[in-house]
C-alpha cells in the first residue's frame, strides 16, 4: 500500500459529492448542454476513484482504464454535441422538456 | 500440350462471361465471333491434346487443377481425365459444336438476342467438356446438370412463346427424374466405396461385386435411369421431340449430336460396373432395342421436318444402348460420333429448309425444293443415305458393327439382331420419306414463298459435316472388309477391364455368317428407300391409300401412342392436384397460419411494452437514475448479507 497524501475516505467522498452533483445536473438541467456537461462530471467522478485506489493497490491498469474512459468520453461528447447542433437547427432549441420524438 | 488439357472447357466458359456480360454493349456481330472463336481455340487444343495422348503408352493422362471439397476423409479434386474415351468425345462436342456455332452465325442473323443465344451456346459447350474430361462422379454430375440446365435455357429461347417455355419446362423436369437416379447412384457408390474417382472406383468394384453383387445392381440400374433421362430412352424420352421448339442449331447440337449423347457416355464410362452386374447390361440392352424400334414407328408418320428427326434421334440413341448392352462398348461409342456427324448435318439441313421456307416445317407444305436449294439438298441427301446405312457412309459402319455385335456377341441374341435390323429398315424408310416430300416432286407451298440457298455461313458447316459423314467411319472400318478396326483398337485400354469381366467372346462364328449379316443390314437399307421412293415418287397416292385403310395404327402412330397423354393422366394430374391440395390445405392453413400466429402475439406483446416509451427525456432520466439507485442498493444488500 502506497501513502496517500490525504486520508482514502477524503477522496471517496469528494468522488461521491462530485457524481451526486452530476446525476443532480442530468435530473434537473433543462438545456441539453448542462446535461452533457453532468455527464462528464459523473464519468470524472468515477476516473478519480480508478485514479485513486490504482495508488492504493500500486496496480497501473486502473490509470490505464481512466485513458480508456477519457477516450470514451471525448466520442461521447462529439457525437451528443453534433446530436445537439442536428436537434437545434430541427427545433430552434436544445430544451429536453420540448423533445418528445421518441414517444413510441 | 497435355499441360493444357484443363484450358479446354475453359475457354468456352470465357465467351460465356464475355457474352454474357458485355454481350449486348458489343453488339450481334462480336457475340458471334466471340462464339465462334472460343470453341473453336478449345477444339484445336483438343486436337493438340488428342495426339500427344498419341504418344503416351499408358494413353492416360489426369490433371487436376485444384481441390474441390476436402471434408473429413471425403476428398474430391477437381480433376480431369483424357483417355481414349473422353478424347473422341472432346473432339466431337468440340469440333461439331464450332461447325454448329458457325451455321448459328447465319440461322440466327435476323435475332436481336444473339448475344444471349451464343452466351447460354457457349455455356453448354462448357458443361457438356466438364461433362466429359471428368475424373470422377461429382465433377462428372456438374457437368451433368450444367447441360440439362442450358438444354432448359436455348429450348426456352423463344420464352414468349408459350410452347417453347412449356418445352422448356418439360426437359427439365422429365431430366430431373432421370438425375435424381443419378444422383442416388453416386451417393451409393461413395457409401460403398468411400470414394468418386473413377479409377478407384473400377479397381474396388471387383471386390464389392463378390461381396454383395445386388448392390451394383442397384448402382447401375440407378446410373442407367439417368442415362434414360438425358439420353431420352423409354420412359423418359417424351422431352425430346418437344425440345424441337428451340432454334434448330440447338436441336443439331444439344438434341442430336452431344447432351443426349452424355447417357452413352455415361454407361460406356462406367462399363465395369455394368459389366460386373450383367442384370443391367440386359436392362440396358432391352430397353435400348426397344426404344430403337418404339421410337422409328412414331417417325414413320409425323408430318413436322423437326419431329421426324428427333424420333429418329430417339431411334438412334436405342442403337447405342443396344450396343452397349451387348457388351459392345466399341461400338456404341462408334456410332456415338458417326451420328453426331450425319445427325447434326440433318437437323442443320432441316435449318436451311426452314429458313429458306420462311419457319415453315411441315412437309405437307414443301416439295420439289431440290433445284432451289442444291447444297441444302446434295447434303442432306448424304446424311440420309449415311444413316439409312448406305455403305461405304459413315452410318453404315457403325451400323453394321451394332448389328453384328447384338447377334454374335454372348450376351446378344438373334431376337435383339432382329429388331435392331427392322429398326434399320424403318430408319432407312422415313428418312427418305423426308427427303421425298422436302425436296423432290410437286411445289406444295403458296407462291409468296421464296426459297433460296442458304448463306455460306450455313453452307459450309454443311459440307464438312457431308465429308465428315462419308469418310467418319472409315477409321472404324471392318476387318472383314479389308480394314483395320482402328476405332476399336484405339479404345481398347478404356475398355479391356470389363471385356475382362463379360464372358470371353467366342471364335466360332463363320466368316460368312458375318457377310451375309453384313448383306442383310446392306439389304434393308436399300430396301427401305426403295419402298420410300415407291410410295412417295413415283405412286403419291398410295400413303394416303395405306392411311385409310390402316386408321387405327395410322392414328396411333401420329398420336405417339398417346404416351404423353397417359402420362398426364397417371402422373402429372394426380401430381398437380395433390400439390394443389397440399398448398391449399397445409402451406396456406398449417405453415402460414403458424407464422401469422406467431407475428401476431409478438405485436400484440408489442402493443403493452409501447406505452413505456413516452418520449420525455426528464421522465425517462428519472426512472433511470431509481433504477440504478435500487439495483445497486440491491446488490450492496446482497453484499452485506453474504459477509457479515
Amino acid at each position: 500500500m502506497n501513502a496517500l497524501p490525504v486520508p482514502l475516505g477524503n477522496y471517496i467522498i469528494l468522488s461521491g459529492i462530485l457524481f451526486s452533483l452530476g446525476v443532480i445536473g442530468v435530473l434537473t438541467a433543462r438545456n441539453a448542454i448542462v446535461i452533457l456537461m453532468s455527464i462528464e462530471l459523473m464519468l470524472n467522478a468515477a476516473n478519480l476513484l480508478l485514479v485513486v485506489f490504482a495508488r492504493v493497490h500500486g496496480d497501473l491498469g486502473g490509470q490505464v482504464m481512466v485513458f480508456f474512459v477519457l477516450t470514451v468520453a471525448a466520442a461521447e461528447a462529439a457525437v451528443g454535441l453534433a446530436i445537439l447542433v442536428a436537434v437545434f437547427r430541427l427545433k430552434g432549441s436544445v430544451d429536453v422538456d420540448r423533445l418528445n420524438i421518441l414517444k413510441g | 500440350m497435355l499441360s493444357l488439357v484443363w484450358t479446354i472447357p475453359l475457354w468456352p466458359l470465357l465467351g460465356f462471361l464475355l457474352n454474357g456480360f458485355f454481350g449486348r454493349r458489343w453488339g450481334k456481330n462480336t457475340a458471334g465471333l466471340i462464339g465462334c472463336a472460343t470453341v473453336l481455340i478449345s477444339f484445336l487444343v483438343s486436337v493438340g491434346a488428342f495426339s500427344a495422348l498419341l504418344s503416351i503408352p499408358e494413353r492416360r493422362f489426369i490433371t487436376a487443377p485444384f481441390d474441390w471439397i476436402t471434408v473429413g476423409n471425403f476428398h474430391v479434386p477437381f480433376s480431369f481425365m483424357l483417355d481414349p474415351l473422353s478424347a473422341v468425345m472432346i473432339l466431337v462436342v468440340s469440333g461439331v459444336g464450332f461447325l454448329i456455332h458457325v451455321y448459328s452465325v447465319g440461322y440466327m442473323g435476323h435475332d436481336p438476342d444473339q448475344p444471349r443465344y451464343f452466351s447460354f451456346l457457349n455455356l453448354f459447350v462448357f458443361f457438356m467438356l466438364t461433362l466429359v474430361l471428368a475424373d470422377n462422379f461429382l465433377v462428372m454430375y456438374i457437368g451433368w446438370e450444367g447441360v440439362g440446365l442450358c438444354s432448359y435455357l436455348l429450348i426456352g429461347f423463344w420464352f414468349r412463346r408459350p410452347s417453347a417455355a412449356a418445352a422448356g419446362m418439360k426437359a427439365f423436369v422429365v431430366n430431373r427424374i432421370g438425375d435424381l437416379g443419378f444422383s442416388l447412384a453416386i451417393f451409393l457408390i461413395f457409401w460403398n466405396f468411400g470414394t468418386v474417382t473413377f479409377s478407384e472406383v473400377f479397381e474396388r468394384a471387383p471386390g464389392i461385386a463378390a461381396a454383395s453383387g445386388g448392390l451394383l445392381t442397384a448402382i447401375g440400374l440407378l446410373l442407367f435411369m439417368g442415362a434414360t433421362g438425358k439420353s431420352a430412352q423409354i420412359p423418359l424420352y417424351v422431352w425430346l421431340p418437344d425440345a424441337m421448339e428451340g432454334p434448330t442449331p440447338v436441336s443439331a447440337l444439344i438434341h442430336a449430336a452431344t447432351m443426349v449423347t452424355a447417357g452413352v457416355y455415361m454407361v460406356a464410362r462406367c462399363s465395369v460396373l455394368f459389366s460386373l452386374a450383367p442384370v443391367t447390361l440386359l436392362v440396358v440392352a432391352i430397353i435400348g432395342g426397344a426404344t430403337a424400334i418404339f421410337a422409328a414407328s412414331m417417325a414413320l408418320v409425323q408430318n413436322d421436318i423437326k419431329k421426324v428427326l428427333a424420333y429418329s434421334t430417339i431411334s438412334q440413341l436405342g442403337y447405342m444402348f443396344l450396343a452397349l448392352g451387348v457388351g459392345a462398348f466399341a461400338a456404341g461409342i462408334f456410332h456415338l460420333m458417326t451420328h453426331a456427324f450425319f445427325k447434326a448435318l440433318l437437323f442443320l439441313g432441316a435449318g436451311s429448309v426452314i429458313h429458306a421456307m420462311s419457319n415453315e416445317q411441315d412437309l405437307r407444305r414443301m416439295g420439289g425444293l431440290k433445284h432451289a436449294m442444291p447444297v441444302t439438298y446434295w447434303t442432306f441427301l448424304i446424311a440420309a443415305l449415311a444413316i439409312a446405312g448406305v455403305p461405304p457412309l459413315a452410318g453404315f459402319v457403325s451400323k453394321d458393327e451394332i448389328l453384328w455385335q447384338s447377334f454374335s456377341s454372348p450376351i446378344g441374341s438373334w431376337l435383339l439382331w432382329l429388331v435392331a435390323t427392322i429398326t434399320a429398315l424403318l430408319t432407312a424408310f422415313y428418312m427418305f420419306r423426308l427427303v421425298f416430300l422436302a425436296f423432290h416432286g410437286e411445289k406444295r407451298y403458296s407462291g409468296d414463298v421464296h426459297p433460296h440457298e442458304s448463306p455460306a455461313s450455313m453452307a459450309r458447316p454443311l459440307m464438312v459435316l457431308g465429308v465428315l459423314s462419308v469418310i467418319g467411319g472409315w477409321i472404324g472400318w471392318p476387318k472383314i472388309l479389308g480394314g483395320g478396326s482402328w476405332f476399336e483398337h484405339f479404345l481398347a485400354p478404356v475398355f479391356e477391364h470389363a471385356e475382362k469381366i463379360l464372358p470371353a467372346r467366342e471364335a466360332g462364328h463363320s466368316l460368312g455368317l458375318e457377310y451375309g449379316l453384313m448383306a442383310v443390314s446392306i439389304a434393308v437399307g436399300l430396301i427401305g428407300i426403295g419402298w420410300a421412293y415407291k410410295w412417295y415418287v413415283k405412286s403419291p397416292e398410295a400413303p394416303e391409300r395405306i392411311r385409310v385403310r390402316f386408321t387405327g395404327i395410322y392414328n396411333l402412330l401420329l398420336n405417339k401412342y398417346w404416351v404423353d397423354e397417359i402420362y398426364d393422366a397417371v402422373i402429372v394430374r394426380p401430381l398437380i392436384g395433390a400439390s394443389r391440395f397440399v398448398y391449399r390445405r397445409f402451406d396456406l392453413e398449417v405453415v402460414d397460419g403458424a407464422a401469422n400466429g406467431i407475428a401476431r402475439l409478438a405485436q400484440s406483446l408489442a402493443a403493452v411494452g409501447v406505452s413505456t416509451s413516452t418520449g420525455r427525456f426528464r421522465l425517462g432520466a428519472v426512472t433511470f437514475a431509481i433504477g440504478c439507485v435500487v439495483a445497486l442498493g440491491w446488490v450492496v444488500y446482497m453484499f452485506m448479507r453474504v459477509s457479515g
